[in-house]
């Protein structure tokens, strides 16, 4: 069986869907010659030529805009934004349009297209280059935000959201690209994973952790750890998509371990992850031997120095120790 | 001046007129067009006054030449964005003001099922890709669907209208750039009515011309007299054919005024009196009627039954509106996702 990498997946996915489909087409900074600034795109410009491979200037907002442009009228767009930190320029493009055109029209227009950005740290890229800003994005209505942590995932989510007739944000983690270590078996056919749907990558009884993309492979390495330490079984609930949230595998889960932490790369205040500690309160509370924990990054900009980066963002030791402290609160 | 010969330049460019060959049904038929939007717009202002329009609206009162006759000088096939001041450029597209009315007012049976209200009034069936609350928003998305144009749906093209404040937004330059780079069909017309908000165009460039910004891109371009019908229609027509041979993206400078406030609230304590009246003179309407009355095409008497159908059809659309039933609470959270 063969295995890839997430980025070898990413790829993939684009490339088998545009085989398919002749409306998808990509838009986006250095993805022709160039192949994407991580390399997604290595080849495209080959097999599909430049009308399909768009490689633009430096305008995100333009980016965005004509893809939503290009999107109503019934093309299939996958624009790419270099590093997630700069979907902020593009904001009223996602914001106040693509995600709300099927709204404000009624209804009666469709906005079929996916923005696929890089994000997280842990590259020294420092505080534009780093961000984990999925919870701007999850806050509007009309988005679809998706997080893969996995090839697997990568490939049939990606499909999922080319094939979905909504704006969807597709982030992808910087240090799962090309990291030999999360390589997978994935399927050679076209599959889609469906959006909306978590996925349990470690069963337990004793404590569930909901987490993201990079934060996954950070639990699922504390859970291991926490196991053979000290006993404890971690069950690993990856979200896979941030919105819609999948809340009834959470609570599924709950239901078994009674406690909870929820794990994020981004700053903890105002961050995603307070969401979903809310509607675990709101529709889990009896469920509940312990206090819903956050684990998450600190409420600074990403640092450059290694030192500094790796207190801010959570490691297996933190999470490794703010578990055993829910587990002692129980 | 609305000129009869079979060419003209304007502005340096030679341009045929096109409106000379032209039956003159059809003539008649861009009258009534700007009659329309024209009472549309003193209807709707009356609701304002009186309370009975829940949000915001921004009326295109003194602009009528400028949707009327670049709208007219496309096909129906073709694609128009259009801006918060967007009634006219819906009428002008074949909206109907029964439906646009009821949006208008809230109502179940509006284009927008009371969703969107006066800035969000689309209509993606005929080619109307929406008006947009955001001063600019329709810039790179009017680019868009230059490019779906150019990738798969060849011969169309599409019709960007804005405003003097949306050119000195960024994405003004992100859009026309990536459209020139591309050759991209999309006719940028940017109605100059002199006003973004309160801020003079004066104030807010340092340039003569808006049209000038077609030298930073390396296309065509040119400023027009947006109160003369004819010329905006045989620039436009002009301009539409040049889109459709492949031949690039043009910006379009169309002078008008905006005779009323920028919006429901507006003092307009930054101009004078004076100059509105003076721009007033400049009304498109008569200027047009009486170039057909010189013609020959219209009577006066056609002319005040064709008001008055438009009059009596507006009646209509307002008791439809009225009429029409809110929509239901329960449908607030649909429509959200496809």
């Amino acid at each position: 069986m063969r295995e890839i990498t997430y980025l070898e997946a990413i790829r993939e996915a684009i490339w088998q869907v545009m085989k398919e489909d002749g409306d998808v087409f990509l838009i986006g900074e250095d993805i022709a010659e160039y192949g994407g600034a991580f390399g997604v795109s290595v080849g495209m410009l080959e097999e599909f030529g430049k009308e399909r491979v768009r490689n633009t200037p430096i305008s995100e907002d333009a980016i965005i805009g004509v893809a939503v442009g290009s999107a109503i009228t019934g093309m299939r767009p996958i624009a790419e934004i270099m590093f997630s930190d700069f979907i902020t320029i593009a904001m009223d493009e996602i914001t106040n349009q693509a995600a709300k055109i099927r709204y404000m029209f009624g209804g009666k227009a469709k906005v079929p297209m996916v923005i696929r950005a890089a994000g997280g740290g842990g590259t020294g890229a420092a505080a534009q280059h780093s961000q984990s800003l999925e919870a701007l994005v999850t806050h509007i209505p009309g988005l679809k935000v998706v997080m893969p942590s996995c090839p697997y995932d990568a490939k049939g989510l990606l499909i999922a959201a080319i094939n979905d007739d909504n704006p969807v944000i597709f982030l992808e983690h910087k240090l799962l690209y090309k990291n030999k270590r999360y390589i997978q078996h994935v399927p050679e056919e076209i599959y889609e994973v469906p959006l909306g749907l978590a996925d349990v990558k470690r069963k337990g009884k004793d404590i569930t952790i909901v987490a993201t993309s990079f934060m996954v492979h950070k639990s699922l390495e504390a859970a291991s750890i926490l196991k053979n330490e000290n006993d404890i079984e971690c069950e690993v609930v990856d979200l896979r998509t941030l919105r819609p949230l999948d809340i009834d595998t959470i609570l599924s889960s709950l239901e078994k371990t009674g406690k909870i932490v929820c794990i994020e790369e981004a700053c903890s205040f105002g961050g995603y992850m307070g969401e979903v500690a809310a509607q675990v309160a709101e529709k889990g509370f009896d469920l509940l031997d312990a206090p819903v924990l956050r684990i998450a990054g600190k409420n600074c900009p990403v640092p450059y120095s290694l030192v500094l980066e790796q207190e801010m963002i959570p490691g297996t030791e933190r999470i490794k120790k703010d578990i055993l402290q829910v587990m002692n609160m129980a | 001046m609305i000129q009869k010969k079979d060419y003209a330049i304007i502005d340096g460019h030679k341009i045929r007129n096109y409106f000379k060959e032209l039956d003159p049904e059809i003539k008649i038929e861009m009258l009534k067009k700007m009659y329309e939007i024209r009472h549309f717009e003193d209807r709707t202002e009356q609701f304002i006054i009186r309370g009975q329009i829940h949000g915001t609206c921004h009326l295109y009162i003194g602009e009528e030449a400028t949707a009327v006759g670049a709208i007219y000088a496309i096909e129906k096939k073709d694609y128009i964005t259009s801006t918060h001041r967007g009634h006219g450029h819906c009428i002008a597209k074949g909206a109907n003001i029964d439906i646009m009315m009821a949006e208008l007012l809230g109502k179940k049976t509006g284009y927008c099922k009371g969703k969107g209200g006066s800035m969000h009034i689309a209509d993606v069936t005929t080619g109307n890709l929406g008006a947009n609350g955001i001063v600019g928003g329709s810039i790179d998305i009017a680019t868009g669907a230059g490019l779906t144009c150019k990738i798969k749906e060849k011969g169309k093209i599409v019709v960007c209208f804005f405003g003097d404040g949306a050119a000195n937004r960024g994405n003004f330059h992100g859009a026309l750039n990536m459209a020139s780079i591309w050759d991209l069909p999309v006719v940028y017309i940017c109605e100059n009515n002199n006003y973004g908000m309160s801020m003079p165009v004066k104030e807010s460039f340092n340039i003569g011309k808006i049209s000038d910004r077609k030298f930073s891109y390396g296309i065509e371009g040119l400023t027009i007299d947006g109160n003369d019908l004819v010329e905006v229609y045989n620039t436009a027509h002009h301009f539409a054919d040049y889109c459709r041979t492949g031949k690039g993206p043009v910006l379009i400078e169309s002078l008008t005024y905006r005779w009323k406030g920028h919006s429901k609230n507006d003092a307009q304590i930054y101009r004078s009196r004076e100059e509105v009246k003076s721009w007033m003179k400049k009304d498109p309407i008569p200027r047009y009627k009486k170039f057909l009355f010189d013609e020959d095409i219209l009577t006066e008497e056609e002319d005040r039954k064709l008001e008055n159908e438009v009059i009596e059809e507006l009646a209509l659309a307002v008791k439809f509106a009225e009429e029409s039933p809110f929509p239901d609470p329960g449908t607030v959270e649909e429509d959200v996702y496809a």
